[in-house]
């Protein structure tokens, strides 16, 4: 518990902790990413009813898990960051929100795209594809109130609190084609009986990993920076700027 | 302790939030339903001019297809009512016999649907199309 308070709550620490283990990050992702990217788009054979349309779900799914995963990794650090005043968890929130919102976008736009060849439709207003609208719209809302308060304490708390009442809408995303009838299909990947031949389940499986892992590289890079940013007169940073220059 | 209220505040505040969502989701759930089945529609007795949409499968031997007049005429089921759909244009790549459906339109007086526009569900399932044919073979598959 020591060396873990040491290592997030020491703004050098953390900065350390993370420039260590960026290349691996990094080597995973790009190894995760190879193999979902050539082994989906080429290998994986075609579906029985879709063809080869089918392979919009190695960009589709991952975003779509992403989108309502950060959405979630937001809410629990709002909550630390309301509760328990630490300064990395507010960093944490804001730097997922602009994330978060793109991977959202890109779900709606790859799911768009797939609609109108397989569905006949860009967009219907059902229950899935309005919630996940709405989850778009709530990362901007989110960003926008952020950059209307100038007070930062303020800003962050009432940021925070918004984060946490939107999070309401992550469980009916997930469960709206089960509650409503939808045009929207179910989920394919669960966890005991994924409803996908596997031929086709493991590159996917692969880019949800490459995705997560480059959220998560976005995350470090901008952590490092804020960190630097805000401790650029401690002699640590001066001594690292020294070292560049 | 205050870090402790401060959480169980938050959390009560979550949990009637959640209360109240789901008092307001549940209450729309008629208008959130994307389409009725053929049983709610013939159920719901719907007035003849009323748009709506019906969300069933094309039932198995009845699709019609007039390739020169792009009539289309098939039945759409939820294996327990039958409703006759008529229809004029193009059909998304999806659409064929058993398939899920979703049409807009109206009921006639005689208890058909005449449809301005067709979309085609598609369900959750993912695979090839060689074990696709290996378990229609075997039959494993029913008639999905």
């Amino acid at each position: 518990m020591q060396r873990l308070t040491r290592y997030f709550l020491v703004p050098q620490q953390c900065y350390r902790f993370i420039t260590d283990w960026s290349p691996w990050l990094t080597g995973a992702f790009l190894l995760t990413l190879g193999y979902g990217l050539i082994a989906g788009l080429c290998f994986a054979p075609a579906d029985y009813q879709q063809g080869d349309g089918f392979r919009i779900i190695y960009v589709h799914v991952p975003s779509a898990l992403l989108a309502m995963g950060i959405y979630t990794i937001m809410t629990t650090t709002a909550l630390i960051s309301l509760v328990f005043r630490i300064k990395l968890a507010t960093l944490v929130m804001q730097i997922s929100a602009p994330i978060g919102a793109s991977f959202t976008f890109l779900a709606l736009i790859t799911g768009s795209l797939w609609g109108k060849p397989m569905w006949g439709t860009w967009w219907i207003w059902d229950a899935r594809l309005t919630s996940v609208l709405i989850l778009f719209f709530l990362y901007l809302a989110f960003i926008a109130v952020r950059a209307a308060i100038s007070d930062p304490w303020a800003r962050d708390r009432i940021a925070a609190w918004m984060a946490i009442i939107g999070f309401i809408n992550i469980p009916i995303i997930h469960y709206s084609v089960l509650w409503w009838n939808t045009l929207h299909q179910g989920a394919t990947l669960t966890v005991f009986n994924p409803s996908i031949a596997p031929s086709m389940l493991y590159p996917l499986l692969s880019m949800i990993i490459a995705f997560a892992l480059f959220y998560l590289i976005l995350l470090c890079q901008r952590l490092c920076a804020d960190i630097l940013y805000q401790e650029r007169k401690a002699a640590w940073v001066q001594e690292i700027l020294h070292e560049l220059t | 302790m205050k870090q402790k209220k401060k959480l169980g505040f938050i959390c009560f505040l979550i949990v009637l939030l959640g209360l109240a969502a789901a008092f307001v989701l549940y209450a729309l759930k008629k208008n959130i339903n994307l389409y009725y089945t053929p049983t709610q529609a013939v159920a719901e007795k719907l007035a003849a001019t009323q748009k709506l949409r019906l969300g069933g499968f094309v039932a198995e031997n009845s699709l019609d297809i007039d390739s020169q007049t792009l009539q289309v005429n098939f039945v759409i089921t939820d294996y327990k009512t039958q409703i006759p759909v008529h229809y004029q244009g193009e059909l998304p790549n999806l659409f064929r016999e058993k398939q899920g459906v979703v049409v807009t339109g109206h009921l006639n007086a005689n208890g058909s649907f005449e449809a301005t526009e067709i979309l085609a569900k598609h369900d959750e399932k993912y695979m090839p199309k060689p074990v696709r044919e290996l378990l229609a073979e075997q039959g494993v598959l029913n008639a999905r």
